[in-house]
């Protein structure tokens, strides 16, 4: 009990030194572009690919579990909207982003740390904390809600394309689904908790990898605790904003 | 000059460094030798800040560095060049952007002004047109060139090597030595060697700290070493038969 507390404060401590003003800002502006792209915009395809079998899946299984002639089958395009907007457009795609994302941060800084390449900023006077952590975090925060927009719209036209081709829908039938009942607010909340999403895949990944003491070995290690931690804390957090958000 | 005053560091209960006071004097290469594990990575990590002391105090010229914070120590640390045993190059980074690195950070130059003082560094260095391979091209001696050049981007008071010349076949290990050397004098800087390499020491060292179970066991110059009474440094420096004989030659 007493290291989970040590290592809270550590994370804490890590990212005070994280946020403190950063020494070029020119420097930072052109990291978090970088950032930007490579755990934004190269993991576009994965997130593509994920919606659009989710956004098709669950369109097919509503329709196979409507065999109530009381239920309409505008309901197959109200669930997949729902489905896609509440749950599996944020925390799906972001534990998924937990892996690739945070995998790949926790082995980038911890190799940096094993290979001294953080003593060597350091030395030059450099917060390597924030020089390394910052961008990331920015980038995370900016870029995974347009991504989480992008999955809701190819989800629920995967979902479309799919109920019309099957034979299950009709287009005007599944249009009438999305449309019924709802609510932009639906939309902030799912946005909501990818904010929180992005910056725990971001800052756990990166204590992880900082922290790392060892050889490649421990940098493995290092990943593998990132991404389970990060995918522990994104369940823990969803179901309390959950909570906070929608009762 | 560095001054080491009484400084000592502790592992969990086991003391690394004891009671440890010493001089690192400026335009002249000075050694830290010992066994590994006798505690001279610690010593170093302690004078660049890299560790906290447990007691004693550190000072860069008459400036006290223990007693700063993270943030008052930043103007000292931009007067620190270091070589890594590893090299340290930002594996991301090409040659030119590794030397930049430190520039972009904290020098006012224009970008133009920065070039040119990466250029200077690497001719400085020998690696003229090198500025586009990245770490992984360089062969392990270009590598620690490299990292000589980083280190003197921003003309530093000291300069730490942390065995520079491991890894490396003796010729480009003598290479290497020559241009500590070199730098050393030319920039007037005070350089920390850490070494196991003997030829290096009995080369270049112009004052020599040799630690012993995490002591300061002896202090003196590379034509001192060869009259010292000390058994533990006679063991360290001239282990073998071969050494030994190579001793009373150079005495003789």
């Amino acid at each position: 009990m007493s290291s989970l507390y040590f290592n809270i404060g550590k994370y804490f401590l890590l990212m005070v030194n994280t946020f403190t003003k950063p020494e070029k800002r020119k420097i930072y502006w052109k990291l978090i572009i970088q950032e930007i792209d490579k755990i934004g915009l190269q993991s576009l395809g994965i997130v593509a690919l994920l919606s659009l079998f989710m956004g098709a899946v669950v369109t097919l299984q509503t329709a196979a579990n409507i065999d109530s002639g009381w239920i309409p089958r505008w309901t197959i395009g109200y669930t997949t909207r729902q489905t896609m907007i509440l749950e599996f457009s944020s925390t799906i795609v972001c534990l998924i982003l937990s892996g690739k994302v945070g995998g790949n941060i926790a082995s980038e800084i911890g190799t940096m740390r094993i290979t001294e390449q953080i003593d060597a900023m350091e030395i030059m006077g450099i917060n390597s904390a924030s020089y390394l952590i910052l961008p990331k975090i920015v980038a995370a925060l900016f870029i995974f809600p347009f991504m989480v927009i992008l999955s809701m719209f190819i989800g629920i036209s995967a979902g479309a394309f799919v109920g019309y081709t099957a034979g299950v829908t009709s287009l005007n039938d599944y249009e009438y689904g999305l449309q019924y009942s709802f609510e932009l607010w639906q939309v902030s909340y799912s946005l909501i908790k990818t904010f929180f999403f992005s910056f725990i895949i971001t800052s756990v990944s990166s204590y992880h990898g900082y922290y790392t003491y060892g050889g490649p070995r421990e940098v493995g290690a290092s990943s593998t605790r990132a991404v389970v931690y990060s995918m522990v804390l994104i369940l823990i957090t969803n179901y309390v904003l959950t909570q906070l958000l929608l009762l | 000059m560095i001054e080491v005053k009484n400084i000592s560091k502790s592992f969990a209960g086991n003391a690394v460094l004891k009671n440890i006071t010493t001089e690192f004097y400026p335009g002249k290469v000075n050694f830290i030798i010992g066994r590994s594990g006798s505690g001279k990575s610690v010593l170093t990590k302690c004078i660049v800040g890299l560790m906290e002391v447990d007691e004693g105090e550190i000072f860069f010229d008459k400036r006290n560095f223990t007693i700063l914070d993270r943030w008052d120590r930043k103007d000292i640390r931009q007067e620190m060049g270091m070589l890594f045993q590893g090299s340290a190059l930002f594996s991301s980074l090409t040659v030119e952007e590794n030397i930049l690195f430190p520039l972009q950070m904290f020098s006012t130059m224009s970008k133009s002004e920065m070039l040119d003082r990466v250029n200077v560094c690497l001719k400085r260095v020998n690696l003229e047109g090198k500025n586009k391979l990245y770490p992984s091209e360089l062969s392990g001696g270009m590598q620690k060139r490299t990292g000589i050049a980083r280190a003197i981007a921003l003309n530093p008071r000291y300069l730490f090597c942390d065995e520079p010349n491991s890894g490396l076949d003796p010729q480009t290990a003598i290479v290497i030595d020559n241009l500590i050397r070199e730098i050393t004098y030319e920039f007037n800087s005070t350089t920390i060697v850490i070494s196991h390499d003997m030829n290096s020491v009995l080369e270049t060292g112009d004052h020599i700290n040799f630690i012993y179970q995490g002591e300061l066991s002896w202090r003196g110059n590379k034509h001192e070493i060869l009259d010292t009474e000390n058994d533990a440094l006679n063991n360290f420096v001239f282990p073998s038969k071969f050494m030994q004989q190579i001793r009373e030659k150079l005495r003789g």
